[in-house]
């Protein structure tokens, strides 16, 4: 009895198996980005100026670090890596 | 509107290179056969990259504190142009020679000798002082992976830590402040922090 079918059957299920992983690592980049970015608020809530403003310009309420961190992870969660799982799944 | 302190500048600066590293890191993990599934996904990175060159003229010409950091960010403006129009014509397919790939190792040098040669104050004189030692070795030192990946396309170590420069350039970006004390150190000389 040739050996080849159950080869190529185990062959399959690990490229299956590296797809899954693959899949779950770029659907995990944006989430653990905006994470961090809530985390930081957190730590450093006198960071984010717009929860306790006292009297700043603009660009003090314009740039926030933390919610930029976090608008970061949601921009590419929704625009790059969302695509990029499923032309992952189509495999 | 008034012109936006240095910090904020930084911090934006810190975004896009965030994008970036996550675009560089999402490549490397799924592979360049799935990223170019789509045809505007591998002009991604490149024209983000051209992008940050192209908005650090305005930081030339309007951040001019001394010709020393004047020269830097424009030195850091051709660079970063360069890199990104070399890796924009060879993912359209304009330049084919290997030795296109080299434009990005040359300008992490190039960016990491104008850190180093600009900061005139000790590694811990305060912080921004460190974060210019730091960003400058790190990309001397880290220049390796964008060498790597011009001679090794695939290799997903070189991939991977081309990403991840980037993301630890957005970390020291963020973590920077026009004046603010380093592990504890701040020079007297310094001045005094702000909020």
């Amino acid at each position: 009895m040739s050996s080849q079918p159950i080869i190529e059957r185990l062959e399959e299920r690990v490229a299956a198996r590296d797809l899954t992983w693959r899949s779950l690592g770029v659907s995990l980049i944006g989430p653990l980005t905006a994470l961090a970015g809530v985390t930081w608020a957190i730590v450093q809530p006198y960071r984010v100026t717009l929860l306790h403003p006292r009297g700043e310009g603009f660009w003090w309420l314009f740039v926030e670090p933390p919610l930029l961190v976090i608008l970061a992870g949601v921009a590419f969660h929704l625009l790059v890596a969302r695509p990029l799982v499923e032309d992952l799944e189509k495999d | 509107m008034h012109q936006p302190p240095a910090e904020h500048v930084h911090w934006l600066f810190a975004t896009g290179f965030l994008l970036l590293g996550l675009f560089l890191l999402a490549e490397a993990v799924v592979g360049p056969e799935v990223w170019r599934r789509r045809p505007w996904r591998p002009y991604l990175w490149p024209s983000f990259a051209f992008g940050l060159g192209v908005l650090m003229w305005p930081v030339m010409v309007f951040f001019t504190s001394s010709t020393v950091h004047m020269l830097a960010h424009g030195a850091w403006a051709q660079v970063m142009m360069l890199a990104g129009a070399s890796e924009l014509a060879l993912a359209r397919g304009r330049v084919t020679h290997w030795a296109w790939r080299l434009c990005t190792p040359f300008a992490f040098i190039v960016s990491g000798g104008a850190f180093l040669l600009h900061e005139q104050n000790q590694w811990f004189f305060q912080r921004s002082s460190f974060l210019h030692h730091f960003l400058g070795w790190l990309l001397l030192l880290g220049a390796v992976f964008p060498l790597a990946r011009a001679l090794r396309p695939r290799w997903v170590v070189a991939n991977a830590g081309f990403a991840l420069v980037f993301l630890v350039i957005a970390v020291a970006l963020f973590s920077d402040r026009d004046l603010a004390p380093i592990f504890g150190h701040l020079s007297p000389l310094a001045g005094t922090p702000h909020r």
